[in-house]
């Protein structure tokens, strides 16, 4: 006996319906959150910022030859693209299969793995985008100058988030439990939040920690984002480089994690 | 054609480190028919219907869908296949034409068409008059007429439907099934999961009895009650030790019995020569052939 003449042709590997699929659910979700997500990814950076710039800023004036709440003003843009892209990535990737099992249900649908992270990942990025430009306006309002090259700031947000995504999807696609998410936290988000010049520049640190430094890709995002301000170095397309090669190896990473934890 | 199959599987196997859940399968649906998938907890029901979706993968074994070939052509598949899931995975923040809406997006539905397939999937869920109302304040009957309405609005050729009312009230029950029942006369092709047998002899042309991962019976109810347990039993009430007399004395007789938990019943009258045991006669059913081939003991 032979099954039902087939209609249709087999579908291809990243289609767009299917990411399109995927990203109308999430901004339709989107109204019924945007409050709270705004709040998070906004308010705290920009606490940071103040805390930062005026408390700090009130001992040190000058760092690195920039006003010092220019200095964090510039640098917590990197801080908002974490908090706005790997936090959310990680609890809302992880919530999403294990409670609400709206992976399931979705990946009944003609969307494959792949697709379904690439478009919560462009998603997140495309979030991180917008809220990593909240402390660059803070910062301006509190008198930085404003310059053409900060245009690109959305851009660079985008890109650092879409990698920062990607990582935290790939951190819930291997944790077993939400608790195992204290240790990514503690030891791998923490330090790297920390030693990215956003709050003190690197070159005072040792020479080990400013080749480690060199590594996290925050630390890029950081620097492109002054460069943006303040103008332009000849180092700053590798640093590009570094967020797009940092960028897709997070998203095969995701993926490779994602179809283990979904796909029996 | 009728002759056409929606799924066909081969010997498929599934497992899961030691245990083996879908143990070498052979699975017909025929086009335009409703197959009922029978068997209790644990025979693997629930991983025949993701392996249907590629959301299993299965180790070994030949398994095709609307004629693609799984897992390399699942997607294929899967766009003309609506499947309710055992679990509730609406967004619960969301309102029902929200989720109608998303789910329209999912299944590529043409924008000119979008509209009215959220329409007649509300219809078809008695929904219209709830469609702004937030998933959470819905009751369990209506979340789960949406979680089968979604599951309809592109117009699948295939129906997957895993548990559709385990866990609901009999009058809810019977409203799904009148939802399920309208589905069928349209002919629409249906796989439906159940461990409720009257739920596969209300709706199912062909049921398949699953047991430890394996078809251990399938044919049309009538028929393979028939076969298995004849056509009628009695039931024999009493003390425990007046039913192990009962149950000794029918297998001397070479007749068949299963415990109801109450009673013995006795069945295959018919083969009796007359040495039938007192008690209350009824026509054979669906449960006896069950409990006979996937046994009596819990596990």
């Amino acid at each position: 006996m032979a099954t039902a003449a087939r209609s249709g042709t087999r579908l291809g590997r990243l289609e767009r319906p299917a990411i399109t699929g995927v990203l109308i659910r999430e901004v339709v979700n989107f109204s019924s959150y945007w409050r709270s997500a705004t709040f998070s990814s906004t308010v705290e950076p920009t606490i940071y910022l103040l805390a930062f710039g005026f408390g700090f800023g009130s001992l040190v004036s000058r760092v690195a030859g920039y006003s010092y709440v220019q200095f964090v003003g510039t640098g917590t843009v990197a801080t908002a693209v974490l908090f706005s892209s790997a936090f959310p990535a990680m609890f809302g990737t992880f919530v999403k299969y294990q409670f609400q099992r709206t992976y399931d249900a979705i990946l009944a649908a003609p969307v494959d793995t792949e697709e379904l992270v690439t478009a919560e990942a462009l998603w997140i990025a495309s979030r991180a985008g917008v809220y990593g430009c909240v402390p660059l306006v803070v910062a301006l309002a509190f008198g930085l100058d404003p310059a053409w090259g900060m245009l690109v700031v959305p851009f660079v947000s985008f890109l650092a988030g879409f990698g920062w995504a990607c990582f935290g999807i790939s951190i819930a696609g291997f944790a077993n439990s939400i608790e195992n998410f204290s240790y990514v936290i503690s030891a791998v988000l923490t330090p790297l939040f920390l030693v990215a010049g956003t709050f003190f520049p690197l070159s005072k640190l040792p020479r080990w920690a400013q080749v480690a430094g060199e590594l996290n890709p925050l630390h890029h995002c950081v620097e492109l984002v002054r460069h943006a301000a303040f103008g332009f170095h000849s180092w700053d397309a590798a640093r590009v480089a570094v967020l797009v090669a940092f960028g897709l190896a997070m998203w095969r990473l995701a993926i490779f994690a994602m179809t283990r934890k979904l796909i029996d | 054609m009728p002759d056409e199959l929606a799924i066909r599987l081969r010997g498929a196997v599934k497992r899961y480190g030691p245990i083996t859940a879908v143990d070498g399968l052979d699975l017909d649906v025929p086009i335009g028919t409703c197959v009922g998938l029978l068997g209790p907890n644990g025979a693997g029901k629930s991983t025949t219907m993701r392996l249907l979706t590629a959301q299993a993968i299965a180790d070994e074994g030949e398994l095709e869908v609307l004629g693609f070939k799984l897992p390399e052509e699942s997607k294929a598949a899967r766009a003309q296949c609506g499947v309710a899931p055992q679990l509730d995975n609406l967004d619960v923040t969301l309102t029902v034409e929200q989720n109608l809406l998303v789910f329209a997006y999912l299944y590529r539905i043409a924008r000119a068409e979008r509209h009215d397939a959220i329409e007649r999937a509300l219809v078809m869920a008695n929904l219209v008059d709830r469609r702004d109302t937030r998933v959470d304040k819905l009751s369990g009957g209506m979340r789960r007429r949406l979680l089968i309405a979604r599951a309809l609005v592109h117009r699948p050729r295939l129906v997957l439907l895993d548990e559709p009312t385990v866990g609901l009230d009999p009058q809810v029950r019977q409203e799904l099934w009148a939802l399920i029942d309208a589905l069928r006369a349209e002919g629409t092709t249906i796989l439906m999961s159940t461990h409720y047998i009257e739920e596969a002899q209300r709706l199912a042309d062909t049921v398949l009895i699953m047991s430890h991962g394996k078809a251990v019976a399938a044919g049309p109810p009538l028929e393979l009650v028939a076969h298995h347990a004849g056509r009628e039993a009695v039931e024999v009430y009493g003390a425990p030790a007046r039913l192990a007399e009962v149950e000794v004395a029918a297998a001397a007789a070479g007749l068949r019995t299963r415990r109801t938990g109450t009673s013995i019943a006795v069945l295959r009258l018919d083969d009796a020569n007359g040495q039938v045991p007192e008690g209350e006669r009824r026509p054979a059913n669906l449960e006896d052939v069950f409990v006979l081939l996937t046994g009596e003991e819990i596990e």
